[in-house]
C-alpha cells in the first residue's frame, strides 16, 4: 500500500516536471469546435451502468449546442469503448487526447478504472471528471471527483444506522466485492466503527468475487451473525450484478428489513430496474441522488432525459447527477477563463457553484471534491429509493479519511500555499 | 330493578356514543400520518392502536403494506382500487366511497424501518385473535419479537383457545420468552427457561444471548442471579448445540444444491466433451440461450396468456431444449464436423463461436440483463424450524437436476438411438458398417448435449443473472466437474458435481468463497496429476484412440 503510494508519488512528480518542461501540455482543439471525451464502457460487465453515463454526456452536450454551444463554438462529444477493459482505458485516455485533442474528458466507473487512466491524464496534463462514488484515498491534479467521497457516503449511512432513528445497531457486516473499492471502504469504517467503541467480535468482513451467484452460505452466515442478541446490520459494498442473487437470497431466506436491515452503496434506481424489490422494501442506500426527490430541477431533469432518450420508463440515478454537476461546473468554469486551456480551467473551477437537483448548492472545493448533501433512503415496492434522513447542510468531500491514521495527517489542496494532492505540510 | 334498567340503558347508549366517536377517534389519531415527520408518525401509529377500533387493524395492515393514500384536496386517507381510467379510492375509515381519480390526486403514505416494526408489533397484539392461522402464527412471532409485558394475559387466554399445532408452538414460545423477561419468580422464569432451551431457533438464541450478557454484567450479583445466570447459559448451550446441528444439516444442503446446479451445467458437457471428445468451448453460451428462451417464454407469456405466467416456467423447459438443441445441431453440421479429431482447431473455433454467439445475444436483446421473474411457488423458504429453513428455488433445482440426469440415464441406455450413440463412440468404423448413420449420429448427439444445456439455463435464470456473459461463468467449472468425474462417464460427473458443491459448501464459511474456489482448483490439479482419468475412468480399449 504504501509501497505503491511511493510509485503514485513519483509518478505525479514526473509528471509535473515534464509539464514544466515542456510548457503547457493541454491539447489544443480545432479553431471552431470543443471536443469533449466520453470514455465510458460501452460492453462488457460495466456496460449496464456505464452506458448510461455515456447518454447523460451526450444529453448534456446536445442541451448546451441547442443552447448556442460554448465560447461561441460548437461542441463536439468524442465517445470511446473501452469495453470494461481496465488496461484498455489507458490507451483509449491516451487516444482522446493526443489524437482526438479532446479539452476534457468525462469517463470511468470502477475504481481500478481510474487507476488505470490517472498516469495518462498526469502524464498528459489533461482533465477527468470522475462521476462515481469511490473509496477516497486520492487526489490528483487532473482529476475532479464529482462522486461522494467516503465521509460523504458510507460513514453518514453508518451513523444513521447508529442512531435511534435508524435502529441503534450495534453488529455490523461488511459485505464487499473483492477489488479496490471495497476493501478500502471496509478498512474506513472497520477503524471508524472501531473509533465509536464496537468490538472486533461485532464486526463480520466478507469479500466475494464479481459476478457471485450462490449466496447461499453468506445470507445464512450472516441470519447467524444477527442472531446474537445485538441489533445487527449488513454494510453492503457489492457491485454490479452480483446485487441481483444477492438480494434474491435475502428475500427467499427471509431476511427482513426491520430485523437485519442491509444499507448498499452501489445500489441505485437503474441496478433496482431489473428486480423484483416487493421482498426489499425497508432495506436502505446511501446517496447524494435518489430520483424519488422532490424538486423543480430534479423534474426538469428528469422529463430532459425521458425526453433525450425517448423511453418514459427509464429512471436516473447518482452518478447521472453527478455528470450533470460535473459538466455543468466544466461550461461554467470555461466560461469564466474564456479558453478550454486546462490550467486555466482548473484554476477557474475553485468555488464553482452549481444548484444540486436535491436541493442546495454544490460547490468544486480546492481538494478536487464536491460539497453535496447526503441522503439515506429506503427501498420500495415500485424499485424507487424513498429518502428518511438526509443532512441538513451540504459535507465537504474529503480526500483523505480521518480514520486511517496514516491518511488523517495528509492535505490535498491544489492552491497555493499547498499545491499538493496529499503532503503533510504546504509544498510553499 | 330500576336501577339494573336505567344502567342498561345507560350502558346502550355510552356504547353508541362511544360507536360514534370511535370513528372520529380514529380519524383523529391517523391525522398524525400525514405528517412528514416520522416522529408525529409514530405517534400517529401508537394512537390508532390504542383506539381499540375495529377498523384500527384494517389501517395499520394498509399501511404496513404500503396501500394506503392521503388524497391532496381534503388529506383523507384513503385506499385504492384500479378500474379503467384511474383508481377508485375509498376512505380507510368510514370505508366511504370517494369516486375515480387520477394517480396524480392521491399521495402514499410512505413509512421507515422503524414503524414497519412498530407496526407489525402492533397488529401481532390486535391480531391474535384472528380467524386466520398465519395471521395468529405472524402474531405470536411479532409478540416473540417485542415481548410486551401487557400481553402475558391475552396470549396464555389466546394460548388456551388455540387449535392449531404450530400456532400454538409458536404461542408457547413466545409466552415462554414473555415469562422469562417479566417474571416476577425465578420459578416462573426458570420454567420458562425449560421451554426455551428445547427452541431450536435462532431468535431464541438471541434473547437468551442478550440475557447471559446482561447477567454477567451485573456488579455484585445476588446468589438468586448466580443461579439465573447460570441456568441461561446452560439454556443457551442447549439452543447452540442444537442450532450448531441444524447448522451442519443446512450446510449439506447448500453444498448438494451447489453441487445440482454444477451437475446441470456439465451434464450437457458431460455428453459434447465427454462421450463426443468435442472441447467445446460454446457450451456455456447454450446455457445462455437456454436462458434467455425463458425470458422469452415469460414475456410472451406476460403478454399474451397472463393466466398462464406461474406456469411459463414449465414450459420453459422444453422450448429451451428444442432450440438450444437446434443451435447445436447447426454447429455441428455447419462447423465441428469438419474439425473431428483435430481438438485445438475444435478448441479455437468453438471459443470464437462462443463470442460471436454472445455478441449475437448482446445486439438482439442487448447488453443489460433481463429479469425473469420466480413464480410464487419458488419464492420463500420451507421452514422446518426457526433454524433450519429450505429455499424453495434450490430445492427446486435439485430435484430437476435429479429429473435431468434420470432422462438423460433413460434416454442413453433405455433407447436405440442411445445404443447407436455409444456404438459410435466406440468404434466408429465398425459402426458404420453395421449400418449406422454415424454423421446423423454425431448431429443428434451434440444436439442432444446442447439441449440439455439449454435446460440447465431454465434454472439458472432462477438464480443468477440472465446476461449475454451467464455461459462464461459456468464454463470453467462445467469442465472442472467433467475432468474431476472422469470424461465419458454420468455417474462420475453426478459425484464429481456433488463432492465439489460440498466440499466447496463446507470450506466456505471458513475461507470465504474467494478462497474456497482457488483450494477447489488447487485440488483438482493435483488429483489430475495423480488420476489424469478422473474419479471413475473409462476402461477398455475405447479409452486408447
Amino acid at each position: 500500500m504504501l509501497g505503491l503510494r511511493k510509485v503514485a508519488g513519483a509518478i505525479t512528480g514526473a509528471a509535473m516536471l515534464a509539464t514544466s518542461a515542456f510548457g503547457l501540455g493541454s491539447a489544443q482543439a480545432a479553431d471552431d469546435v470543443i471536443k469533449v471525451g466520453v470514455l465510458h464502457s460501452l460492453s462488457g460487465t460495466m456496460a449496464i451502468s456505464e452506458t448510461t453515463l455515456k447518454d447523460a454526456v451526450l444529453m448534456m452536450v446536445d442541451d448546451l449546442n441547442k443552447n448556442g454551444g460554448l465560447l461561441g463554438k460548437k461542441v463536439e462529444a468524442v465517445v470511446v469503448d473501452p469495453a470494461s477493459d481496465w488496461p484498455l482505458f489507458a490507451e483509449k485516455a491516451r487516444e482522446l487526447i493526443e489524437v482526438e485533442k479532446v479539452d476534457v474528458v468525462f469517463g470511468c466507473w470502477t475504481s481500478v478504472s481510474r487507476k488505470s487512466v490517472l498516469p495518462v491524464f498526469e502524464e498528459l496534463n489533461s482533465m477527468l471528471f470522475y462521476p462515481v462514488q469511490y473509496e477516497g484515498e486520492e487526489s490528483s491534479r487532473n482529476v475532479f471527483y464529482t462522486g461522494a467521497a467516503p465521509n460523504q457516503q458510507a460513514i453518514p449511512a453508518v451513523e444513521y444506522l447508529m442512531s435511534e432513528e435508524g435502529g441503534n445497531v450495534k453488529r455490523w457486516v461488511l459485505a464487499g466485492t473483492d477489488y479496490v473499492y471495497p476493501r478500502t471502504t471496509n478498512k474506513i469504517l472497520e477503524a471508524f466503527l472501531k473509533s465509536k467503541g464496537v468490538a472486533e467480535e461485532d464486526i463480520m468482513i466478507n469479500y466475494t468475487p464479481f459476478g457471485h451467484s450462490d449466496w447461499q452460505t453468506i445470507v445464512s452466515d450472516i441470519k447467524k451473525f444477527g442472531s446474537e442478541g445485538k441489533k445487527t446490520a449488513v454494510v453492503s459494498t457489492i457491485n454490479g450484478d452480483a446485487n441481483v442473487p444477492f438480494y434474491k437470497e435475502l428475500g427467499n431466506q427471509g431476511i427482513d428489513a426491520a430485523d437485519i436491515p442491509v444499507v448498499a452503496f452501489s445500489v441505485g434506481e437503474e441496478e433496482l430496474a431489473g428486480l423484483d424489490t416487493a421482498p426489499l422494501v425497508g432495506h436502505l442506500a446511501a446517496w447524494n441522488y435518489f430520483m424519488s426527490v422532490e424538486s423543480e430541477e430534479n423534474d426538469a431533469f428528469i422529463k430532459q432525459w425521458k425526453a433525450f432518450i425517448g423511453d418514459d420508463k427509464r429512471v436516473t440515478n447518482d452518478p447521472m447527477e453527478a455528470t450533470y454537476i460535473g459538466f455543468k461546473m466544466w461550461t461554467q468554469a470555461v466560461k469564466q477563463a474564456g479558453t478550454t486551456n486546462v490550467d486555466a480551467v482548473r484554476q477557474a473551477m475553485y468555488g464553482q457553484k452549481v444548484k444540486n437537483l436535491t436541493g442546495g448548492t454544490a460547490v468544486m472545493n480546492t481538494n478536487h471534491h464536491l460539497s453535496k448533501p447526503v441522503l439515506i433512503g429506503e427501498i420500495q415496492d415500485d424499485g424507487q429509493i424513498e429518502t428518511v434522513w438526509r443532512t441538513e447542510d451540504v459535507v465537504v468531500g474529503d480526500a483523505w479519511s480521518d480514520f486511517i491514521p496514516e491518511s488523517a495527517k495528509l492535505i490535498a489542496d491544489w492552491t497555493y500555499p499547498v499545491v499538493c494532492g496529499g503532503c503533510e505540510k504546504p509544498m510553499y | 330493578m330500576r336501577i339494573t334498567i336505567k344502567t342498561i340503558i345507560a350502558a346502550l347508549m355510552y356504547l353508541l356514543a362511544t360507536q360514534a366517536t370511535a370513528y372520529a377517534d380514529l380519524a383523529d389519531a391517523a391525522k398524525g400520518l400525514l405528517s412528514k415527520s416520522y416522529n408525529e408518525k409514530i405517534a400517529a401509529t401508537e394512537a390508532i392502536a390504542a383506539t381499540g377500533d375495529a377498523q384500527a387493524a384494517l389501517l395499520l395492515e394498509t399501511l404496513l403494506s404500503g396501500d394506503l393514500y392521503a388524497t391532496k384536496s381534503d388529506d383523507r386517507l384513503v385506499y385504492r382500487e384500479k378500474t379503467g381510467g384511474g383508481y377508485q379510492i375509498r376512505d380507510i375509515v368510514t370505508d366511504e366511497d370517494l369516486g375515480v381519480v387520477k394517480s396524480g390526486d392521491i399521495i402514499k403514505i410512505r413509512i421507515n424501518n422503524r414503524m414497519r416494526g412498530l407496526i407489525k408489533d402492533l397488529l401481532g397484539r390486535l391480531t391474535l385473535l384472528n380467524e386466520d392461522p398465519a395471521l395468529r402464527l405472524k402474531a405470536a412471532n411479532s409478540v416473540f419479537k417485542s415481548r410486551p409485558k401487557e400481553m402475558i394475559v391475552p396470549l396464555t387466554d389466546a394460548l388456551a383457545a388455540e387449535e392449531d399445532a404450530s400456532v400454538a408452538a409458536a404461542m408457547r414460545r413466545a409466552l415462554a420468552a414473555l415469562n422469562f423477561v417479566h417474571g416476577d419468580t425465578t420459578e416462573v422464569q426458570a420454567d420458562a427457561l425449560l421451554i426455551l432451551e428445547e427452541q431450536a431457533n435462532p431468535d431464541v438464541r438471541s434473547l437468551l444471548s442478550a440475557e447471559a450478557n446482561r447477567l454477567a454484567a451485573i456488579q455484585d450479583p445476588s446468589p438468586e442471579i448466580q443461579v439465573l445466570a447460570t441456568a441461561v447459559s446452560k439454556a443457551l448451550a442447549k439452543v447452540e448445540e442444537k442450532l450448531e446441528m441444524l447448522g451442519l444439516v443446512e450446510n449439506v444442503f447448500q453444498g448438494i444444491s451447489l453441487g445440482s446446479v454444477l451437475l446441470l451445467a456439465a451434464i450437457g458437457l458431460a455428453i459434447t466433451f465427454g462421450v463426443m471428445g468435442v472441447i467445446n468451448m460454446a457450451h456455456g453460451e447454450m446455457v445462455m440461450i437456454g436462458a434467455y428462451t425463458t425470458y422469452v417464454v415469460q414475456e410472451l407469456c406476460r403478454n399474451f396468456a397472463p393466466d398462464l405466467l406461474v406456469y411459463s416456467l414449465i414450459a420453459a423447459i422444453p422450448a429451451a431444449f428444442i432450440v438450444a438443441g437446434l443451435c447445436g445441431i447447426a454447429i455441428e453440421r455447419s462447423i465441428i464436423r469438419f474439425l473431428y479429431g483435430r481438438p485445438l482447431e475444435t478448441l479455437l473455433a468453438t471459443w470464437g463461436l462462443s463470442l460471436i454467439l454472445q455478441q449475437f445475444v448482446r445486439t438482439i436483446f442487448g447488453p443489460t440483463n433481463k429479469e425473469v421473474s420466480s413464480p410464487e411457488w419458488l419464492s420463500g423458504a420451507w421452514e422446518i424450524t426457526g433454524g433450519l429453513a429450505l429455499t424453495y428455488n434450490r430445492i427446486a433445482i435439485i430435484l430437476f437436476a435429479a429429473a435431468v440426469l434420470f432422462m438423460l440415464m433413460l434416454v442413453l441406455r433405455k433407447t436405440s438411438f442411445g445404443l447407436q450413440m455409444r456404438a459410435v463412440t466406440q468404434n466408429r468404423k465398425m459402426a458404420a458398417s453395421m449400418g449406422i448413420r454415424t454423421g446423423w449420429v454425431d448431429a443428434m448427439t451434440f444436439g442432444l448435449g446442447s439441449g440439455v444445456a439449454g435446460m440447465a439455463g431454465v434454472a439458472l435464470s432462477q438464480i443468477d443473472n440472465v446476461s449475454p456473459n451467464l455461459g462464461q461463468a459456468y464454463i470453467v467449472d462445467s469442465f472442472m466437474v467433467v475432468v474431476f468425474g472422469g470424461v465419458g462417464n454420468l455417474w462420475g460427473t453426478l459425484v464429481g458435481a456433488l463432492s465439489l458443491g460440498v466440499t466447496n459448501k463446507f470450506l466456505e464459511p471458513y475461507t470465504g468463497a474467494v478462497l474456497a474456489k482457488i483450494c477447489i482448483l488447487i485440488f483438482i490439479i493435483l488429483f489430475i496429476q495423480k488420476r489424469p482419468r478422473g474419479l471413475f475412468a473409462l476402461k477398455g480399449r475405447a479409452v486408447e484412440n
